[in-house]
């Protein structure tokens, strides 16, 4: 059973700031993290190859600091890494990106599974995952959030996916990919070996050439869509009322105002 | 390859383009601004520059298309068990803006059963569309992605919409992404905000980036379309129905047959909540502050008595006290009610992500210096177990329940 997981560096959004002088993401000091669907698509990974075997493969297309989440997918034990970094991908949106993925599962021999967080959450796009099953041709189960069943013989899958009103069961044929939720597991925290080991690995860097991809795909050449402008939302109308007084008299006069509201019905 | 250009004359070492970058690829060198490999060419720089120092340089594409031949603005209307989804009647709604704004017809783009088809596209048309593109099927049953995504693929390339949005449901999330992959054109996730730029016609879409810290705003190059978006539920409003709209209905079959569809779903176990977090127009959220899984009693009981859903913050279902489906925020479910009341939560920056855009926020906490009453419109300082029983039984009074 081969694994491939894609994981993506994003700015720990915990850290960022509003500056609220000028409106603007305060970005100093933000450090980058493992986006955290991604952590669960890798302990997945690990958990199946430890009990039907196999290996996991974890790929990141990024710029070269990116290699962090690379090292370590390593310390918890994925076996082979590689980083995919090129200037050429530069500006990639979600259609490139997933191309370039695609292109770099196809280059290091395919998979029978792949792996992707639900979403990343710098974009919140969820749009690569079904991007990447598209082009390799095979069947997408999004939000999954249990791996009931995967039977090798018959080269089956089957998994619950959280939707909006409840848990859908479905089988799908191998090779096929996932995207997963946080529900589906605890990520384990790496070993101290492991982390050593991971310090120590040489780490490969694949570039578009490489992959064989094609430049018309990838980068902002490939990307249909554009950002034009970045701003910060409006301030919520918030900091509103605090209702002070004694409870029995705060509680019906927030009662009140909730009744005016007409939502209560 | 695109490049960013900054012009070391111009530049007057302001600092203004660094903290906008919304990517840390901005620097300060010897007081010039430098830009390093992780720019994305997403111009909020460009923008910022005082003395217009920093320029993109943008290559052509390397395909060209006639756009002319792509006109009107479809709706994918959504339906599961036997109804249609409230957010495509929303899309309508605003979908009849944008075909207005560009002058030209909106339409239905509907999958169903033979059972159901006619009555969903009557319901489109009552909502404003003038022409349903209808594929009737019974492998439309239960939702699968490999019949809905060649549906919208076939007819998309035989009648070249403009614009496609789907909802940003489970559903439209699914399978947009794939007609999208298919066609080789832009799909923009999860937008709050779509209109038409007056100069050039575009689809201007504005959506959250960064957990909401940031609005971005996408277009898409001209010589990809359609222009596709996938569009939050509930942010636009539900728009008159009035059934005595007239609208034509044009029947294409689905070339694909049952053995072809790769997915098969076994089995559907409903949720045991009676209230839907993503239908919701009222949410009662515990966090922490509850204390454990018996802390959730207050909270179901008042969400009982306003017909409400129950919500959650990380921190109270990471502790195992109510599962990851009520989770409301960055890791879990965006939600936009009308009342949200957040009770014994703090209101840290990744809840807040998936909660801020409620119309009105209450806030229940004891510490008055916690970040939830900065966004919340009315808050009470005090203990969740005296106020939220109190709660209770004041709407039980005034709603005679
Ligand atoms: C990458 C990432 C993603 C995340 N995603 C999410 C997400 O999707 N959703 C989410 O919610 N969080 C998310 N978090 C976690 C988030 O940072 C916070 O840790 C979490 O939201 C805190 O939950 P809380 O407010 O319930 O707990 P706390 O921050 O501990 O707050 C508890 C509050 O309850 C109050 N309180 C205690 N007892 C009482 C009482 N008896 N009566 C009244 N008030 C009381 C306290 O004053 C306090 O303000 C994420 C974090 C990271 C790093
Ligand atoms: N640059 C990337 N490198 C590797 N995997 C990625 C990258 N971008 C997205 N992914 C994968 O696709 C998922 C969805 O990302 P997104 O569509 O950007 O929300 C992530 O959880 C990752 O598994």
């Amino acid at each position: 059973m081969k694994i491939v997981v894609c994981v993506k560096q994003v700015p720990d959004t915990t850290d960022v700031k509003i500056d609220p002088k000028t409106n603007t993401l305060i970005r100093e000091g933000v450090a980058s993290i493992c986006n955290p669907f991604d952590e669960y698509a890798i302990e997945e990974a690990l958990r199946i190859k430890e009990k039907l075997g196999g290996e996991v493969h974890v790929i990141t297309m990024g710029p070269p600091q990116a290699i962090e989440v690379l090292r370590n997918a390593l310390a918890v034990g994925a076996d082979k890494v590689y980083l995919i970094s090129d200037k050429a991908f530069a500006g990639s949106d979600t259609l490139a990106t997933a191309y370039a993925l695609s292109k770099t599962i196809e280059y290091i021999g395919g998979a029978d599974l792949v792996i992707c967080g639900k979403q990343a959450i710098d974009g919140d796009t969820a749009q690569v995952g079904p991007g990447i099953a598209t082009r390799l041709g095979i069947p997408q189960l999004t939000y999954v959030s249990k791996i009931r069943e995967i039977d090798l013989e018959k080269k089956k899958i089957i998994v619950e996916r959280l939707l909006e009103y409840g848990r859908e069961v479905v089988e799908a044929p191998l090779p096929a990919l996932i995207t997963v939720v946080k529900d589906i597991n605890e990520p384990r925290l790496p070993s101290l070996i492991g982390i050593k080991k991971a310090a120590k690995a040489q780490i490969p860097t694949l570039t578009a050439k490489d992959i064989n991809a094609d430049e018309n795909r990838i980068g902002l050449k490939g990307s249909p869509t554009w950002v034009v402008k970045v701003f910060t939302p409006e301030a919520r109308g918030g900091g509103g009322e605090i209702l002070k007084g004694e409870l029995n008299e705060v509680v019906p006069l927030l009662v009140t105002k909730l009744m005016e509201t007409k939502f209560i019905k | 390859m695109a490049r960013l250009l900054i012009d070391k004359d111009l530049c007057t070492g302001c600092e203004s383009c660094v903290p906008v970058c919304p990517f840390g690829a901005l620097s300060m060198k010897e007081g010039i601004a430098v830009v390093d490999e992780k720019c994305t060419f997403c111009g909020a720089c460009v923008d910022v520059c005082p003395v217009n120092a920093i320029t993109m340089e943008k290559e052509e594409k390397a395909v060209t298309i006639d756009t002319s031949a792509f006109k009107d603005v479809w709706v994918f209307i959504e339906h599961e068990f036997g109804k249609v989804s409230g957010v495509s009647f929303e899309l309508l709604g605003e979908g009849r803006k944008l075909a207005n704004a560009l002058g030209c017809k909106l339409c239905g783009m509907l999958f169903a059963d033979p059972e159901l088809a006619e009555g969903f596209a009557k319901e489109a048309i009552a909502y404003g569309a003038e022409r349903v593109y209808l594929v009737e099927s019974p492998l439309f049953k239960i939702y699968r992605t490999d019949p809905y995504a060649k549906a919208a693929v076939d007819l998309i390339r035989k009648y070249k919409p403009e614009i496609v949005l789907f909802g940003a449901t489970t559903q439209g999330r699914d399978f947009a992404g794939t007609v999208a992959t298919t066609l080789e054109v832009g799909l923009t996730a999860d937008c709050t905000g779509l209109d038409i730029d007056p100069e050039t016609k575009y689809l201007r879409q504005t959506r959250p980036a960064f957990g909401g810290n940031i609005m971005a705003t996408i277009l898409d190059y001209p010589n990809y379309r359609p222009q596709m978006a996938t569009v939050r539920p509930k942010v636009f409003p539900m728009p008159e129905r009035d059934d005595s709209r007239k609208g034509e209905i044009i029947r294409e079959p689905l070339q694909m047959t049952e053995e072809q569809v790769r997915t098969k779903v076994l089995e559907f176990i409903r949720g045991t909540e009676t209230v839907n977090l993503a239908d919701a127009e009222i949410i009662v959220s515990g966090g922490r502050g509850v204390g454990g899984p018996e802390g959730f009693k207050p909270i179901r009981e008042l969400a009982e008595v306003l017909g409400a859903a129950v919500g959650a913050s990380r921190a109270a279902v990471d502790s195992g006290w109510i599962s990851y489906e009520h989770q409301v925020g960055q890791t879990g479910r965006t939600v936009r009610p009308k009342i949200y009341i957040a009770c014994g939560i703090s209101g840290s920056i990744q809840h807040q992500a998936g909660m801020k855009t409620s119309e009105i926020i209450v806030a229940i906490n004891k510490d008055p210096e916690a970040p939830i009453f900065k966004i919340a419109t009315y808050g009470i300082v005090g203990d969740l177990f005296t106020v939220v029983p109190m709660l209770t039984e004041e709407f039980k009074k005034r709603l005679g329940r």
